[in-house]
């Protein structure tokens, strides 16, 4: 890549000794990507960038608030009424960090429809699962930092967990309070992990990248890019293809921040947190309201704990569970429909979430958890065995383009809306 | 002991299983508030001065008797229309504390502009011995801090009943009201016909004086509201129109490739 790829000779200069233009362009413009990605693949990139919004606005906000049970919720305040753009900060943060949600929740359930877990890209898929644990972590702590009602009752609760672990639960939540209650040594510790979470996170998200690029992105087909013919260059085709999906998720989140600010919080931690009042109703925030049905499915403290953290700890055997040759849920009618299931079924376990586990929602709750296991465990490797796949197109380009295509301006369907013999997905 | 408490506490959210956002606050026998008319709601909307104007001064000649408003300042009040002199004028009503002089001594002296609202009582515990033993919240945030706020504090001022209906049991010093959770509200009616004289002359009917001091308390509550929402507007309009070129763009880029 040091041939007069650059015009300039500063740009060549620098290029010959830390090669960052040449990186730049291997990675952003030439990488070679199937040709037939549709708009589901903008939500990895617009991860990405949610990423960069709540680290730039989180920043900000570090510059004005105050990590003390006696100042929390009043320098809060005080970036909502005195610091200039103060509020635009904080909801941009508080509803960028749903939005982050929405579009990772979207991203992993791209995979799950397009097999992209499948060999060979499992690390990429565990690199993807521990940026979920780290996201959920991060929320979690941002959450308690207004230091209102429910954030200190959520704190409480979901620090509380922890003592189920058998033997050293108790001591283990303790050393986690720095304490012997949620209080000013958490709401310090909080404020520290929830600065560094998000830069270990760009460090997995590095290498979630280096994974993608390495094996090359999987493509609504689910199979492997096997010439020249079935790329095109990342740039300008993806980034423009990229920045649309961009613009919209942008309108969306603006909507919220402008409009509906406070629609996804709790109104009671506009009251500032108070440890001898416990709020009637503890929830929390709605991307974690699945797991929550999860964990009050279990009758036992501790079961309710395994079965939370195993909804999310399964991911990381499913390209095992899941024995089917064959990846994209295109070439496979019946995962196709037991997708939508389970799509219906994490749903509900969020609906389920937000409700006081009374009357019939105690049972629903139990037979979704119970569901979003079978998922895993015996419907994913039963189908692999007896599912009839269909056949599988001979190549990306052949089946874009047709048969007589030989790549540029040769006619044919366009690429995101390929339609490979023997049908295409319902997405 | 606060540590086991709270450990209890949770627990006990845990085991009852705690949550259900979609269950609000219409718990134990109040009455849903019913939709009320205001004019700062919607994409376009914008509070009305006069009535910011006149809720304020049902704040400061009723509520502020027991609520106090921590995060206005007297400044704060130029964003609903006061001027300069009228604020300097309403401050200096009110003495707060100031200090150490270069004796070391606190002392009390009229308020500035850039004075806080002093509360009325000096902690919690003087609060809840002047009230009967309950506490009257702070005011500034209270339009966000309970579900549908704004119509619910319209209906709890106006929700009052002198006689609570047949068969319920009032709890001593207790009032009814049709919308607080368990229908038991500690503070006794506040607002009534003429309870206040408005200095623009409106009629002070009582439900003008609640529609005006819910007014201004979503101001307090929301002060960059008007701020947030024009500026959602030319956000929302530009990015719209980036999105379009942004969609042309790469149908034309894709053009080539078929």
């Amino acid at each position: 890549m040091t041939t007069p790829l650059h015009r300039y000779k500063v740009v060549q200069w620098i290029d010959y000794r830390l090669p960052i233009f040449s990186w730049a362009n291997e990675h952003l413009i030439e990488y070679p990507a199937p040709r037939n990605l549709n708009y589901w693949w903008n939500f990895g990139s617009l991860a990405g960038i949610m990423l960069v919004i709540q680290i730039v606005t989180g920043v900000i906000l570090a510059m004005h608030y105050t990590p003390h049970v006696d100042h929390a919720f009043n320098s809060t305040e005080h970036i909502m009424r005195d610091v200039e753009w103060g509020w635009l900060m904080r909801y941009l943060h508080a509803n960028g960090a749903s939005m982050f949600f929405v579009v990772v929740y979207i991203h992993i359930f791209r995979g799950f429809y397009y097999g992209s877990y499948k060999s060979p890209r499992e690390i990429l898929w565990w690199m993807g699962v521990v940026i979920l644990f780290l996201m959920m972590g991060s929320a979690f702590m941002g959450y308690v930092l207004p230091w209102g009602q429910m954030s200190f009752w959520a704190a409480t609760v979901i620090t509380n967990l922890v003592s189920a672990i058998p033997w050293i639960g108790e001591t283990l939540v303790t050393w986690l309070w720095g304490g012997f209650s949620v209080d000013n040594p958490t709401l310090n510790r909080f404020f520290s992990l929830h600065y560094l979470l998000p830069f270990l996170l760009c460090g997995v998200v590095f290498l979630h990248l280096w994974a993608l690029h390495h094996r090359k992105s999987n493509n609504p087909l689910g199979i492997e890019i096997k010439s020249p013919k079935d790329t095109i260059p990342f740039s300008p085709y993806y980034t423009a293809k990229d920045m649309v999906g961009l613009g919209v998720m942008l309108f969306v989140l603006a909507i919220f921040v402008f409009y509906l600010p406070n629609f996804l919080g709790e109104s009671i931690n506009y009251i500032k947190a108070d440890p001898l009042v416990t709020p009637p109703h503890i929830v929390p925030e709605w991307y974690f309201l699945p797991y929550y049905a999860i964990l009050r499915a279990v009758p036992d403290k501790l079961g309710g704990v395994v079965a939370m953290v195993a909804s999310i700890a399964i991911l990381f055997v499913l390209p095992w569970l899941d024995t089917s040759k064959v990846r994209s849920a295109r070439f496979r009618p019946i995962y196709r429909q037991f997708f939508w299931i389970f799509l219906a079924d994490c749903i509900v376990l969020g609906w389920v979430g937000a409700n006081p586990p009374e009357g019939s929602f105690i049972i629903i709750g139990q037979v979704c958890t119970v569901y979003y296991f079978v998922h895993f465990l015996i419907i994913l490797p039963l189908l692999g065995k007896f599912e009839r796949t269909k056949p599988l197109p001979e190549s990306i380009h052949q089946a874009v383009l047709g048969k007589k295509g030989d790549g540029f301006g040769s006619g044919g369907a366009p690429p995101d809306s390929a339609a490979p013999p023997g049908g295409r997905g319902s997405s | 002991m606060r540590a086991r408490l709270i450990a209890i506490a949770a627990s006990l959210g845990l085991a009852l299983g705690l949550g259900g956002a979609s269950t609000g606050y219409a718990a134990g026998g109040a009455k849903e508030p019913p939709d009320h008319e205001w004019k700062h709601t919607g994409v376009f909307g914008t509070f009305d001065r006069a009535e910011l104007q006149r809720g304020f001064q049902v704040f400061q000649e009723v509520c502020a008797s027991c609520h106090s408003l921590d995060y206005i300042a007297f400044r704060n009040l130029a964003e609903i229309g006061f001027t300069e002199d009228q604020i300097k004028a309403i401050a200096v009503e009110y003495e707060v504390e100031d200090g150490p002089d270069n004796e070391g001594e606190m002392f009390m002296r009229p308020a500035k502009p850039s004075d806080y609202f002093p509360a009325p009582f000096a902690n919690p515990q003087a609060a809840r011995a002047s009230n009967g033993g309950a506490y009257p919240p702070d005011l500034s945030l209270i339009v966000k801090a309970r579900n549908n706020g704004l119509d619910y504090l319209y209906a709890i001022l106006t929700g009052y009943e002198e006689e609570p209906p047949d068969g319920f049991e009032l709890a001593e010093g207790m009032n009814y009201n049709h919308y607080f959770p368990g229908n038991q509200i500690a503070m006794p009616e506040p607002l009534y016909e003429e309870a206040v004289e408005y200095a623009d002359g409106t009629e002070p009917t009582l439900e003008q004086l609640a529609h005006d001091v819910s007014v201004f308390l979503a101001w307090t509550a929301e002060p960059e509201l008007e701020v947030r929402k024009q500026t959602g507007l030319k956000v929302l309009i530009f990015i719209a129109i980036f999105t379009a070129l942004l969609y042309i763009i790469k149908r034309r880029i894709w053009a080539k490739l078929h």
